[in-house]
């Protein structure tokens, strides 16, 4: 008590300085590295204009993780309900005056950038159900007065963002939301029940979804029924992959990203570049260094002390794994594709800025991780 | 810790804690799971994504084969290939089809018809397929398109190449034409189908369709790199075509070009052969039409022009066409007779105009009769009366025999001409068989003169001329100059001993010699029992022609050089009854389709035969006014000619 209490605010600079995590701070260089190489590769080998914007983006990003890891996690904390309110009133302004590209209305002009609120909501709601979790008694969280409030918080910008329409973001925020529920100590009963619920409802969901949604999803079982409709993206991706081979075909000599035979190679089909061109030993090894970083921010939760800033370093890096996992498994045909970027690497403001913010509050989480939230 | 000594918060941690060791866990299987399809896709099944991706890739374009020429027999093109500009679209990289189809409409004045019958096509084809808007631009279009190039995103004007006819008209029959290859062309010829691509020209009829294996030529092959739109990116490898072979035809251009002009605005043909080689000099048949017309497809108006015309101008006559010989059969007829000992030539017969058998009355064309007539009187001046009595004493049966060996009433260019008919000599034995009926003497009379069931092509009858001018020889028409190898000494040396083998004289040789020269194994086969009987029909020709009271007297030529024998024809197309007969009409007065067809055979120089020609003017009247003159302008040309088309043969010899 007594190390704690002399320990709490006053850090000086270079205190600070020492105690960033210099491991996870390497592997998204790396990952910001593999980004820029991707990108240049997806511009056909010159730095035009996506290559430019992404090391830009980057870097811009990067530096200011690095100031944001400086403010206290505290502060984080005491924002928590304010910063999910004020992403909400994003998506809500977004939904009436957004930039409509591609048949979806998701973007908010700020001039500098097009910023994509939905993106930020996949990081403000695990900082919302932390704060939310942070000081409820064990005993209480099983109460079902306090399971309301948490279902109507994801509801809400799920239901905002499924409508932009934005399928895949909506996933992804659902499921960062309910991992940080289910790591609070929810009961697992409730997650069965409504886990059942769900597939029940599921034909309904259906009859709901746009007809091409609905094609996607058929394309994925069989991608062969048409393979130059929806399922083309699906075995085009497979054979990009696929004829990558061990060591892959080489920097710059990925033909079928080269030759556009890839939907969105720059976004969510950069993983398919990457891999086609840097083959299995490529892939296993950026595989590897997202199990580093996860594997990093999970060490940093387990040394937080406040039950917020672990909540939320699990929280995001399950978060984190999830985005690298419903990505991947798309473009290698394991889920049926929906839009959902690949962290840092692929191209996108937006999910750069929720990215490194998510990572800025990690870092203030190591820095400050003696702190005690009270 | 302080924490620890609060129950509620350490079972909050071990909860935590507990259910973050359980996620774990989950992500690295989860994380073996992706590993495990890695590996799958790219150390498994590397190969078959492999082979994928490369099918991806590449794109194979074949081009079309270049079409071998047609040259005559001096090496002048009368079939070749020009440049055309040509304009394509390849939809898929056009950003706006349907607006950039509306300008181009109103750029080139596109009718309403053609303009949905592209979209039409459009609508067929893989958008990354060319699309030809036009085959053949005009240089006014051609200049237009490139004004307004910069607003006609994605259209290509293009140099491309198309058949070209320079003599148009004059080698239709011969040559044939060329038009898209349709699916039995396809099924029916193995080499069309080995070298289609889409758009190709095939040779439809005439020597295009005979020569199509040679003239075809092989494809060029160009294979890019494609993109996923399948543009072309990169051009990875060019393979050259091989141009068609050029077929080299015996036909000498000026000659056919003349026959084309002597028979303009008349129904007919004209057929002129080298009576030792066999060499067609030209054969033309009129009506004819421009064959140039078909390559870009004809219009249906245009088309139906052609085939509605009564005069026939898809019919090639020179071998399709069937006639009475009418007088020109009786030279042979003379011939048969002579050779089978029926009369001697001083057979002298009265012609009163007409003689009866049984009741019937058969004519001679002059009403008042020849009076006493002799065989070479009657040659010259075409009694019927005296033919009536040389057939009747002949038989239609030895009169077949002499026709068949002399050419009539079979192909004479079968592999060559695919629509060539082969007519018919009667005998008692075809009428049994194919009428069921018995032969009547009259018959016999009336195929004396040509008339009856004799029928012959113009060919036939050229043929039958050449090979009486050469002194009685078989010869074989030939078109294709490569199979004429032979000098005229050549022959001549092959003619006199087998003739001197004939009879029993020979030298035994000629097998040795036969096997070098290379020539059809009875070619050059003597047909007669006795060549004077030939040199007399031959010069009784000479009196028809050159002597006063000859039918052809008024197209003699007085200079030596030029000098021909021939025999006129005129062969009735009705039955003419006896008041017709009573009205003596001129031929101007008798409808088209009655009149009788002119008809006219000849050999010439006189002095030293070589050429034989043939010529009708269908419905034209008396061989000896409408076709006879013809010949004259025929001879004079070809005549003129003869030393080149040696000097020619000559060298062409030498070299091989």
């Amino acid at each position: 008590m007594f190390q704690q209490s002399s320990y709490t605010d006053h850090l000086t600079f270079f205190q600070k300085i020492r105690s960033f995590d210099i491991i996870l701070i390497l592997s998204i260089l790396a990952l910001g590295f593999i980004g820029v190489i991707s990108m240049y590769s997806s511009d056909g080998g010159e730095f035009s204009y996506h290559t430019t914007s992404h090391i830009i983006r980057f870097g811009v990003f990067f530096v200011l993780m690095l100031f944001l890891s400086f403010v206290r996690i505290k502060f984080w904390y005491s924002i928590g309900y304010f910063f999910y309110f004020i992403v909400v009133l994003l998506l809500i302004y977004a939904s009436f005056y957004g930039i409509t590209a591609s048949g979806s209305q998701r973007w908010i002009n700020l001039y500098l950038i097009n910023l994509q609120p939905s993106e930020l909501m996949k990081i403000s709601i695990i900082v919302c159900f932390a704060k939310y979790y942070h000081r409820m008694q064990i005993s209480n969280v099983n109460r079902f007065r306090n399971l309301v409030s948490p279902v109507i918080l994801l509801v809400i910008p799920v239901i905002l963002v499924i409508s932009q329409p934005d399928l895949g973001t909506s996933i992804l925020i659902a499921l960062s939301g309910v991992v940080v529920i289910w790591l609070s100590g929810v009961n697992i009963k409730y997650f069965i029940y409504s886990g059942l619920v769900l597939i029940i409802s599921a034909p309904f969901v259906i009859s709901f979804l746009k007809p091409y949604q609905k094609l996607r999803i058929l394309s994925f079982f069989d991608p062969e029924r048409d393979p130059l409709g929806a399922g083309y993206q699906i075995i085009q991706s497979k054979i990009a992959v696929g004829s990558g081979g061990l060591s892959g075909k080489g920097f710059l000599k990925g033909t079928q990203s080269y030759l556009e035979f890839l939907p969105e190679k720059h976004t969510d089909f950069i993983f398919t570049l990457f891999s086609e061109e840097f083959g299995f030993l490529g892939s296993i090894g950026l595989l590897l260094i997202y199990s580093i970083m996860i594997y990093r921010i999970i060490s940093i939760g387990s040394l937080a002390r406040s039950f917020f800033a672990k909540l939320y370093c699990y929280g995001f890096a399950s978060a984190i794994f999830i985005y690298i996992v419903v990505n991947m498994s798309m473009v290698l045909g394991l889920l049926p594709i929906v839009g959902s970027p690949l962290p840092i690497i692929s191209y996108g403001g937006s999910s750069m800025l929720a990215t490194m913010t998510g990572l800025s509050i990690v870092m203030s989480a190591k820095i400050y991780h003696r702190q005690l939230i009270s | 810790m302080i924490s620890s000594s609060d129950s509620g918060i350490g079972k909050k941690l071990n909860v935590i804690s507990r259910r973050m060791f359980i996620l774990s866990s989950a992500k690295v299987i989860i994380f073996g799971g992706i590993f495990a399809r890695l590996f799958s896709l790219q150390i498994n099944e590397n190969k078959k994504y492999l082979t994928l991706s490369d099918k991806n890739r590449l794109r194979e374009w074949r081009l079309p084969p270049v079409r071998g020429d047609f040259l005559d027999y001096f090496g002048k093109i009368i079939a070749g290939n020009s440049e055309v500009y040509q304009l394509h679209i390849i939809p898929e990289e056009v950003s706006n089809f349907k607006s950039l189809m509306v300008r181009l409409k109103e750029i080139l004045s596109l009718s309403e018809n053609e303009y949905n019958k592209i979209l039409r096509r459009k609508e067929q084809r893989k958008p990354w397929q060319t699309l030809i808007i036009s085959e053949n631009l005009s240089w006014e279009q051609f200049s237009k398109i490139n004004l307004y190039l910069h607003e006609l995103d994605g259209a290509k004007p293009v140099l491309s190449i198309s058949r070209n006819y320079p003599y148009k008209d004059s080698f239709t029959h011969v040559l044939g034409y060329v038009s898209r290859a349709s699916v039995s062309d396809l099924n029916e010829n193995e080499v069309i189908k080995n070298n289609h691509v889409p758009g190709l020209r095939v040779g439809k009829i005439g020597l295009e369709k005979t020569f199509e294996k040679d003239l075809i030529g092989t494809n060029g092959v160009q294979r890019y790199e494609v993109n996923a739109y399948g543009k072309r990116i990169n051009q990875l490898d060019h393979v050259e075509g091989i141009k068609g072979k050029n077929i080299n035809l015996t036909i000498d251009t000026d000659v056919q070009v003349l026959s084309n002009e002597l028979l303009k605005n008349k129904s007919g043909s004209i057929v002129v052969m080298d009576i030792y080689t066999g060499e067609v000099i030209a054969m033309h048949s009129s009506p004819s039409f421009d064959p140039n017309l078909f390559f870009h497809g004809i219009s249906s108006e245009e088309w139906n022009t052609i085939r509605d015309n009564p005069l026939k101008p898809l019919l090639n006559k020179t071998i399709s066409g069937l006639y009475s010989p009418g007088s020109t059969i009786k030279p042979l007829v003379a011939l048969s007779a002579l050779e089978n000992d029926v009369i001697s030539p001083n057979l002298k017969i009265e012609c009163t105009g007409v003689t009866e058998l049984y009741g019937q009355k058969y004519h001679c064309w002059k009403d008042e009769g020849h009076g006493f007539m002799s065989l070479r009187n009657a040659i010259k001046q075409s009694c019927d009366t005296y033919f009536y009595e040389v057939a009747r004493r002949l038989g239609v049966d030895r009169l077949n025999l002499t026709s068949k060996k002399y050419g009539l009433g079979e192909k004479t260019m079968s592999g060559v001409f695919l629509d060539e008919k082969e007519g018919l000599v009667p005998s008692t034995k075809w009428k049994k068989n194919n009428l069921g009926r018995g032969w009547v003497l009259g018959e016999t009379l009336i195929t004396g003169i040509g008339q009856g069931y004799i029928q012959t092509t113009p060919m036939q009858l050229c043929l039958m001329t050449a090979q009486l001018a050469n002194g009685g020889f078989k010869i074989y028409p030939k078109i294709n100059k490569n199979e004429s190898n032979l000098s005229l000494e050549t022959i001549k040396n092959i003619i006199s001993e087998k003739t001197l083998e004939k009879d029993g004289k020979g030298f035994g040789i000629i097998e040795t010699g036969k096997k070098l020269l290379k020539y059809q194994d009875n070619e050059f086969e003597p047909l007669f029992r006795n060549q004077e009987n030939v040199k007399f029909v031959l010069e009784a020709m000479f009196g028809a022609t050159n002597e006063l009271y000859g039918t052809s007297f008024a197209s003699r030529f007085d200079d030596k050089k030029y000098q021909f024998a021939g025999k006129t024809g005129t062969a009735q197309v009705r039955k003419i009854t006896e008041e017709q007969r009573e009205l003596d009409l001129k031929t101007s007065q008798i409808a088209y389709e009655q009149r009788d067809h002119a008809l006219y055979v000849a050999y010439g120089p006189y002095a030293n035969p070589r050429y034989a020609v043939s010529i009708i003017v269908e419905h034209g009247g008396s061989g000896g006014k409408v076709a006879a003159p013809i010949a004259k302008k025929l001879f004079k040309l070809v005549i003129d000619k003869h030393d080149l088309r040696e000097k020619i043969r000559m060298e062409k010899i030498k070299t091989t």
